[in-house]
């Protein structure tokens, strides 16, 4: 949506429309902006997310010669404002300001949620219009990739391996050697493949890059394909994603036209080119073999490995399976050296890793650190600490359904691979949810469980049967129905499932159960023993009651009582029949003078 | 051939081999109810976990391992047999575990394994899997509690049939077989030849016509070749008080591997109907009436004699049937070519 340029530089006024912004109201913030720019010298475009998901809508205005200004919370009413003001008046709204940004690497530094970030793969989301080649191309892209091709396969393999960089997806396995075992393995053609089925709850990682930064990925893709000696590679992409899918589309057509992709890309000698396929909803499909089936047209089921995709992969041939969040680290590596990545982290986790930061935390979006960073300094540095102060942190949730919990005790625990597993979870593909003392941690094992049994595929027995065990388990514990042994089986019920199950998602299946139950025992034991929960998240455990001195008498938990448990006078304490009650929660929810507890 | 060293003993075996089949050549019993011969490695049921002392990962499931030279392999560590004990655990809790009742009694790995491992059942209360309508078709029954999906159906209609009338439905403990669509097996592709029921490890595919009739322990199984068509399949009857009850492949014939059709498999009805020819007939004045061996003969070998006289040797030809022996077929061409004269001779073989 550029409209002409003009000889002076003209003010650039940009919309950060990735689903986070989509879905806090961009389109109509664009179509307030489209309106009130019309016929003005203004570049309005889009953008993908910058980070700051919790401050969505954001747009920016980009005047020639100072720090672009980054406005928060917008809407169709405040776009008039900016834009006389601003655009036109050259002052910026200071109220609706939350950042600046001076250093295009580094941007907002005077906001503690950026300033111990280090932006790689996020370097261009929120910078360029995905859509736009030419914005990537003035970023530097595709000078990876050209230095790729003017440098022998094994040579560029021997470069990722020395930047260290390991699997994004979660397993960390050493990428340089991954594409070497392909590269040796016999059998023509070889596939490479981007898994972009990302499914942990609350992440978004991969999602973000898609919609901002298409071609970083595709770059990435093209570079590991000379390295690697394949002709053709496929990018597996949930179709719950429908604006990556969208955006990754154009710009492998965009590629294609460029020459970047097709037969004898930038007249090289490489021929390689790209099919998007969408997954069809199945959280398994983001473990390789899983995925590879369902390319092939195949149920989705995994098998088991050895032999690994780099030996016989997609249709049998040698194949490279990784992520988004690896790939686009790669055009990086070729453009700046692999001394750019290997110089960050710890002593065998280089690099940065992206999360996604939510939960109880004051902010919320997406970080990009450098590993080693602990897990205090994001939480309590990055993220501000307590959403609300009255709450207190208790522990983070790392690697989705496959991670496990790290408590404050814990926190400054380094983040990378082998830390977070001996502390009980996994670097997994980068969800980091932020618990306060209203979780529940039995409500959370549970709720993890849950996801992780409806996702298995059935394959396995330990992994089919084994979860709806223990999900069932924890369903008693958590109304308060569990015995003293069920804590014991548990225990030994995990061992069967972690051992003996056949790919990842069962094998690590039980350990958001058991790193709460390591470091959380208390919890367990008061809702088996004393059928009580700390957090008052488990309604079926202790009954609603009313609080006589705080009771003013309103009546209004008695019009939202669905079932006529309330009763009393106006003016007077309510008290509630624990016979009627249903546990819904609605009267406490409305109770204006926290009379109502349980 | 290559030396391995399987629980303490060393042995030489194939090369090429998984470690259960290598284990098997030797004689050592790895359980397994999702591993058949036939069939390309699941790696589904988990029981035949076993160590590779030594590897990264020690714990591997035989079925899909290959053997190495040198490798140091345990069947029965403590490790394993927890695991292989706590996979059983989770079968039996999800199974409906009315032996007395099963057709399969006796005959069912599930069985086996839970009394070789001591496996008390219903370790975990919960859902079960439910009892699904039964499909309509006269030779197959599905017992949707007791299958264990362990997949040998779905994977021998698929790799050994070629048939791929079934798969798996659904996700997680939802898991079910079925064709998907509605109509059962009989709207499927399906060709009924059994060989889903011969691969089921435990009762939950049985044969139709053979329930109640009598289990492994109460028949004899006579080895025989099936009598239908020229391909010369073994096969075994499951025979009872003088009757068949059943038929089962016969897994080391060399012909079929076990193969078998819907004839060989579930046409045995005729051996005890009532209907069935016991004694030549001859039609006269319109009805076929029984006569003897000797006035059949006589009535064949005069009318032959009279038509070749009457008509010449070409108007006569035979059409024998593949359900009688070679000997019998090559006598009768060698009649019609030579004291006959003619080559109007066929075979319903031919095709």
């Amino acid at each position: 949506m550029a409209l002409p340029e003009t000889q002076t530089a003209p003010v650039r006024v940009m919309v950060g429309m990735g689903t986070c912004g989509l879905a806090a109201g961009a389109r109509e913030v664009w179509a307030a902006l489209e309106e009130e720019l019309s016929g003005a010298c203004v570049q309005l475009s889009q953008t993908g997310c910058i980070g700051m998901c919790e401050q969505e809508p954001l747009v920016d205005v980009v005047v020639p010669g100072e720090p672009r200004v980054t406005y928060g919370g917008m809407t169709p009413e405040r776009v008039r404002r900016v834009v006389e003001e601003h655009v036109h008046g050259g002052r910026p709204v200071e109220e609706w300001v939350v950042g600046r940004i001076a250093d295009a690497v580094a941007p907002y530094r005077e906001l503690e949620f950026y300033r111990s970030q280090h932006r790689i793969v996020l370097r261009n989301c929120g910078f360029i219009d995905p859509d736009s080649l030419e914005e990537y191309e003035n970023r530097d892209g595709y000078q990876g990739l050209r230095s790729a091709l003017a440098t022998d396969p094994t040579a560029v393999i021997e470069t990722v391996k020395q930047s260290g960089l390991r699997g994004r997806g979660g397993a960390g396995f050493p990428t340089g050697l991954k594409w070497q075992f392909a590269r040796q393995a016999p059998g023509e053609p070889k596939y490479l493949i981007c898994n972009a089925d990302e499914g942990d709850p609350g992440a978004f990682m991969d999602r973000s890059v898609l919609e901002g930064d298409p071609h970083a990925v595709l770059e990435g893709m093209v570079i590991a394909a000379h390295a690697v000696g394949a002709s053709h590679g496929y990018i597996y992409v949930r179709a719950e994603y429908p604006l990556a899918v969208e955006r990754i589309r154009r710009a492998i057509a965009q590629a294609r036209e460029a020459g970047y992709l097709g037969r004898g890309i930038l007249g090289s000698g490489l021929s390689f080119d790209l099919t998007v396929k969408e997954g069809a909803g199945a959280f398994v499909c983001g473990e390789e073999t899983a995925l590879i089936s369902s390319i092939e047209g195949r149920r989705g089921m995994p098998r088991v490995r050895p032999p690994f995709p780099a030996q016989q992969g997609l249709w049998g041939k040698p194949t490279i399976i990784n992520n988004v969040e690896s790939y686009a680290n790669i055009p990086h590596i070729l453009r700046e050296g692999a001394e750019s990545i290997a110089r960050l982290g710890t002593e065998k986790s280089k690099g940065t890793k992206v999360f996604a930061l939510a939960g109880k935390v004051r902010h919320t979006g997406l970080v990009e650190v450098p590993m080693g960073v602990t897990i205090r300094e994001i939480v309590e540095e990055m993220g501000g600490g307590s959403a609300e102060e009255r709450h207190r942190l208790k522990a983070v949730q790392i690697g989705g359904p496959s991670g496990g919990c790290i408590p404050t005790a814990l926190w400054d625990t380094p983040v990378d691979y082998e830390s977070l597993i001996g502390a009980g979870a996994v670097m997994g593909s980068g969800g980091l949810i932020v618990l306060d003392d209203t979780t529940c941690m039995v409500e959370m094992a549970r709720f993890f469980m849950s996801f992780v049994q409806k996702e298995s595929c059935g394959k396995c027995v330990p992994c089919r049967e084994g979860t709806r065990r223990l999900l069932e388990i924890l369903e008693r514990i958590v109304v308060g129905e569990a015995e003293p042994e069920d804590l014991e089986r548990l225990r030994g019920l995990s061992e069967t499932v972690r051992g003996a199950s056949l790919c990842a998602l069962g094998q690590t299946a039980p350990n958001p159960l058991l790193s709460t139950l390591r470091y959380f025992p208390e919890e367990y034991l008061e809702h088996v023993h004393d059928k009580r929960c700390r957090a008052g998240t488990c309604l079926a455990l202790g009954h609603f009651r009313v609080i006589a001195e705080k009771c003013p008498g309103c009546n209004k938990c008695v019009k939202v009582c669905p079932v006529e448990a309330i009763n009393g006078k106006v003016k007077h304490p309510f008290v509630i029949d624990p016979d009627k009650c249903t546990k819904c929660g609605a009267c406490e929810d409305v109770c204006s003078f926290d009379a109502i507890v349980h | 051939m290559l030396e391995v060293t399987i629980n303490g003993r060393t042995y030489w075996v194939s090369e090429g081999k998984t470690i259960l089949q290598a284990a098997g050549e030797v004689g050592v019993d790895i359980p397994a109810l999702c591993a058949d011969d036939r069939l390309e490695p699941f790696g589904a049921c988990r029981l035949c976990l076993v160590e590779v002392v030594g590897a990264p990962k020690p714990v591997v499931t035989a079925c899909t391992t290959p053997v190495a030279p040198g490798m140091v392999i345990e069947t029965e560590t403590q490790r394993v047999v927890e695991l292989r004990r706590g996979v059983l655990e989770l079968l039996l809790s999800n199974h409906p575990n009315d032996c007395m009742l099963c057709e399969q009694a006796g005959h069912c790995i599930l069985q086996d394994l839970a009394y070789r491992y001591q496996v008390r059942r219903n370790a975990y209360p919960g859902e079960r899997r439910p009892a699904l309508p039964e499909d309509p078709n006269p030779f197959i029954a599905f017992d949707n509690e007791k299958c264990i999906l362990c997949g040998r159906c779905v994977r021998t209609c698929d790799e050994v049939q070629g048939v791929g009338a079934i798969d798996f439905l659904g996700r997680g403990f939802g898991t079910t077989v079925g064709t998907g669509y509605p109509g059962g097996l009989e709207e499927s592709p399906c060709e009924f030849c059994g060989q889903c029921v011969a691969a089921c490890p435990t009762g939950a595919l049985t044969d139709k016509k053979s329930r109640g009739l009598g289990r492994v322990h109460e028949v004899r199984r006579v080895k025989t070749t099936c009598g239908y068509c020229g391909t010369g399949c073994t096969m075994y009857l499951r025979v009872k008080d003088h009757r068949i009850v059943g038929v089962d492949p016969d897994f080391a014939s060399p012909v079929t591997g076990g193969a078998l059709c819907v004839k060989g498999r579930y046409g045995y009805d005729y051996v005890h109907s009532p209907d069935r020819l016991t004694r030549p007939l001859i039609r006269r004045h319109g009805t076929l009436e029984p006569a003897s061996w000797e006035e059949a003969y006589a009535y064949v070998a005069e009318n032959l004699r009279r038509i070749r006289e009457e008509s010449g040797p070409d108007a006569l030809g035979a059409i024998t049937s593949s359900r009688a022996t070679n000997e019998d077929n090559y006598a009768i061409q060698k009649l019609f070519r030579v004291p006959i004269g003619t080559h109007n001779v066929d075979n319903c073989a031919r095709t």
